[in-house]
């Protein structure tokens, strides 16, 4: 297979960047789609030229490393996939490739494709956690938690925070993101202590962070490569207003 | 290799009496550091996998001051996270017979005889924390309808003591433990730095002191003082290109701290897990695991003649035309107590046999089936896709193929090394204040690891061991002000640095760094990986050497020093690769006996399963850099067994 690829090469945080066009020929349609970045890549090199930065680590479609913003959609054509998890046989031959990185102004671009997502960091530093310390926990089987609970909590905390809810959202909204995280511990009797804390100090991390507001387009849900739903975010507004209004 | 001594020196610091209280009368008596000192004892931590984030949290919540590094961009992302099947626990909820002491013997065994007991025991005592802590800080591990916490089986037991989160077991575990520590970072009480790599150890007057670290987004050179350097930095399965580990998986650190004097120990065990996607094609990057889990229902078999196994290959007929009396189902002939659950080098080792013998399947013939249609026909298809259904997803992802409708095509990859730092009982290397956890260290499982254990391992020494431990070294500590980082130490560290990342700038050869790598890759998985002998262990030692060379006359790395450059680091990376291959053979070759994933073609029984040689080898190999251009000098430290007999290692 033969493709032209449009990628954003931009030089670092400070300087403006541009779309560069590369093609890129006998790409085998087995290839991920990362791997067809790795071939362009030997051959930049091997042409003396700098290689296209781009995030990337696990390859499973687990650690959420990889973005890539490709066709006008976060990770790429394919639903319920990661950038790492895409395959070339998920493109036409000869088609053109526009590649750019994820965009928000929370975001910001290190180099190239690579973005800096430390806000997420951040907004989990704020309170997404159980305040347990090492040492404090009883055992295990002490608390039966309904299998449905356990499921829908794990439903939420199947979030790998790669950040293309935010990439997606018009509004660069962080909803999904933290709504997630906000049902997982929600959902669970390990999360009730710290459940009001916890979701209004996220919040307020979130909106200090930049991210947009949210206005129910769905296109986080749409593009989220876990299929995080957004009820996630019903809860999120639900569990933010009872404890915003709860009096004690 | 004429250098090799025993030294009485290698003092694992076994604690005194019988095995089942070692830890605890260890804890009763260890010294303490009360809070204030805490307060003035600096920790650095590398890395924030299962074992670098359990660690970083709770010595955080203990009172030390501590500093987290990882390369990745956030600590979320270490490659715990992509752990699949489970972590067993001794807890003995399904009341199948488990116990400490079963959970402790299956890993000695499963280990081919090759850990050490004592910090086994502790491992499978402290196993039972892990789950209760796990639990407490919200994983939401799968629950039976009753609300309670559900156990699946794993290779090499015959029990089910394997807790898991779906297909995300790592996953969950990490965000636990990646959660923990950003509650102790918002609290003030961790300082992180993501996107930064070590690139050397500091060491003064003998002790760890620090470390230099690489801003990889603006390329400075850091100094970081700590009164104590924790290195919880993986594993080297990468050494072979084609892994299952994330790209970023790099031997880097401990690789300094073996130039800085650190032990490495027995480099050679390295995991080949028996099911993992088979290569496609030259430009492949890297391998995908399909969880040991999957061998709780499905059955691995190959065609029982060539001839089958050829059409296949060449398309003439399908997996599901070959009747049920033509097909092998190899492990559940050879092994029938243990079945598709025999452990994973046994597994691999079958898994090649099959292929060696002309009956691989897939374009290639390095492959077999791992086939669930007898599950499917017994439980139904629901049941297969609530127990699986992520990985059947993932695999119908890479190759295509539908494997509710066509059976898996599976063969071994590497995946985790067992080999490491070498460390005592307290988690401590051979140089004084360093430390060494999880994958990176070498201690818990001998020569072979059973699936669902290296999660146990990483969360165990984080949580539950190093917080105890370190107090022994550190309460000697309390009076060691913090030393300013313009001490020459550190200066020296840092131009060293310096210089080798300008050294490989500045060569601007032909070559790529990736060309380099494959083809390291490829002389270890074609020398030093399933099987190995002593006539290619030594020539792979030579076609080392002169790559290594090579790397350093003709490699081609773009872009600057100063700034955000995945090429340079991928090239330092590759450069340390280039060295420790030589040592992982020169350990192979030491080691004249099959154990284990380390499997010597010379020595081998009359019905092809690994020889050890107890006479000769119960012992560890710790080797201790004398230069590049020197042998290194191996220490052996002798493995004692006061508590199981050494047997052959039978799954019949």
């Amino acid at each position: 297979m033969n493709f032209k690829l449009r990628i954003w090469r931009q030089a670092d945080s400070k300087s403006n960047g541009k779309l560069v066009e590369y093609s890129i020929s006998d790409v085998n349609p087995d290839m991920s789609f990362l791997e067809m970045m790795d071939v362009l890549n030997d051959r930049l090199v091997k042409e003396g030229q700098e290689p296209v930065a781009f995030d990337h680590d696990c390859r499973e479609g687990i650690c959420g490393m990889c973005s890539m913003y490709i066709n006008g959609r976060a990770h790429g054509p394919m639903k319920l996939s990661t950038t790492c998890q895409l395959y070339m046989r998920n493109f036409e031959d000869g088609e053109t490739i526009t590649i750019e990185p994820f965009r928000s102004a929370a975001f910001p671009v290190i180099k190239d494709l690579s973005v800096d997502r430390t806000a997420f960091d951040r907004i989990i530093a704020a309170g997404g956690y159980v305040g347990v310390s090492t040492g404090q926990a009883q055992d295990a089987n002490a608390i039966p938690i309904e299998k449905h609970h356990a499921d829908m909590a794990m439903d939420a905390a199947a979030c790998i925070g790669c950040g293309a809810c935010v990439a997606a959202c018009k509004n660069s909204s962080a909803m999904l993101f933290v709504s997630a995280k906000v049902s997982h511990l929600a959902l669970l009797p390990q999360g009730q202590a710290e459940r009001k804390t916890r979701v209004l100090n996220m919040v307020e991390q979130m909106d200090e962070e930049g991210f947009g507001s949210c206005t129910n387009t769905y296109a986080c849900e749409a593009e989220c490569p876990k299929g995080i739903s957004v009820t996630n975010i019903a809860r999120l507004n639900r569990e933010y207003i009872k404890a915003s209004f709860s009096g004690d | 290799m004429d250098q090799i001594i025993t030294d009485m020196a290698l003092d694992s610091k076994i604690p005194a009496g019988p095995l089942a209280d070692k830890w605890t009368n260890y804890k009763n008596k260890v010294k303490l550091v009360n809070p204030a000192n805490k307060r003035k004892l600096e920790i650095i931590v590398v890395g924030t996998g299962l074992a670098g984030a359990s660690a970083a949290a709770t010595l955080a919540e203990l009172g030390y001051k501590v500093k987290s590094f990882c390369f990745q961009d956030s600590p979320r992302r270490a490659h715990s996270i992509a752990a699949q099947g489970g972590i067993n626990a001794a807890k003995n909820y399904k009341n199948d017979g488990d116990s400490v002491y079963r959970l402790f013997y299956d890993t000695v065994k499963g280990g081919d005889f090759r850990s050490r007991e004592a910090n086994v025991h502790r491992l499978a005592e402290v196993s039972v924390n892990i789950i209760d802590q796990c639990v407490a800080q919200g994983v939401p591990f799968a629950r039976e309808y009753g609300g309670l916490l559900d156990n699946r089986s794993f290779g090499g037991a015959q029990v089910s003591r394997t807790f898991y989160a779906r297909g995300q077991t790592g996953q969950q575990l990490l965000l636990g433990a990646y959660q923990a520590l950003e509650r102790q970072i918002g609290l003030g009480n961790v300082k992180q730095y993501s996107r930064h790599e070590m690139l050397d150890l500091v060491v003064i007057d003998g002790k760890a002191r620090g470390i230099i670290a690489r801003d990889l987004v603006t390329g400075e050179l850091e100094r970081h003082f700590g009164h104590a350097v924790l290195l919880c930095t993986g594993g080297y399965g990468n050494v072979f290109f084609l892994s299952t580990n994330a790209m970023g998986s790099n031997v880097t650190a401990a690789w300094k701290a073996y130039k800085k004097g650190a032990y490495f120990a027995n480099p050679c065990y390295t995991q080949i897990h028996p099911t993992c996607i088979p290569v496609s094609g030259d430009y492949q990057s890297k391998l995908t695991l399909m969880s040991e889990s999957l061998r709780n229902d499905g059955r691995v078999w190959v065609p029982k003649t060539q001839a089958d196994a050829q059409a296949i290959r060449e398309g003439r007929k399908k997996p599901t035309d070959i009747a049920e009396g033509d097909r092998d189902y190899y492990l559940e002939r050879k092994y029938p107590s243990f079945g598709n659950l025999a452990p994973r080098d046994i597994s691999s080792r079958s898994a090649k046999e099959a292929c060696d013998d002309g009956r691989g399947v897939g374009k290639t013939g390095l492959a077999v089936y791992l086939d669930f249609a007898d599950a499917i026909k017994r439980l139904g298809r629901d049941v297969i896709e609530a127990r699986y259904g992520n990985l059947f997803e993932m695999y119908h992802h890479i190759t295509n193929e539908d494997p509710y409708e066509v059976p898996m095509r599976i063969y071994p990859a590497v995946h985790y090394t067992m080999g490491g730092i070498w460390v005592d009982y307290e988690l401590m290397t051979s140089v004084p204040g360093l430390y060494a956890l999880g994958e990176a260290n070498f201690s818990d499982h001998g020569a072979n690891r059973l699936g669902a254990s290296a999660l146990m391992q990483g969360l165990a020494d984080g949580y539950f061991v190093i917080p105890y431990t370190i107090g022994s070294y550190l309460s000697g500590e309390i009076f060691t002000q913090a030393i300013p980082t313009d001490h020459p130490a550190f200066e020296e560290a840092e131009k060293n640095v310096r210089d080798r990342i300008s050294t490989l700038l500045s060569i601007n050869g032909k070559r790529s760094v990736d060309d380099f790598h494959k083809e390291l890759g490829k002389i270890m998985w074609d020398h030093c990986g399933m099987a190995r002998n002593a006539e290619g262990l030594t020539k792979a030692r030579t076609m080392i050497r002169e790559l290594r060379d090579e790397f350093w006359k003709d490699v081609k790395v773009t872009g600057t020093a100063d700034s955000f450059n995945p090429d340079l680091e991928k090239a330092a990376r590759v450069a340390d690769f280039l060295e420790l291959g030589e040592l992982m053979v020169l350990d192979a070759l030491n080691r004249n006996e099959s154990c284990g994933g380390h499997f010597r073609t010379e020595y081998q029984t009359e019905e092809g399963e690994a020889q050890r040689n107890d006479e000769q080898y119960t012992y560890v190999a710790a080797w201790q850099f004398n230069g590049l251009d020197n042998d290194p000098t191996m220490h052996k430290e002798e493995l004692i067994y006061e508590n199981v007999q050494l047997a052959v290692r039978s799954y019949k």
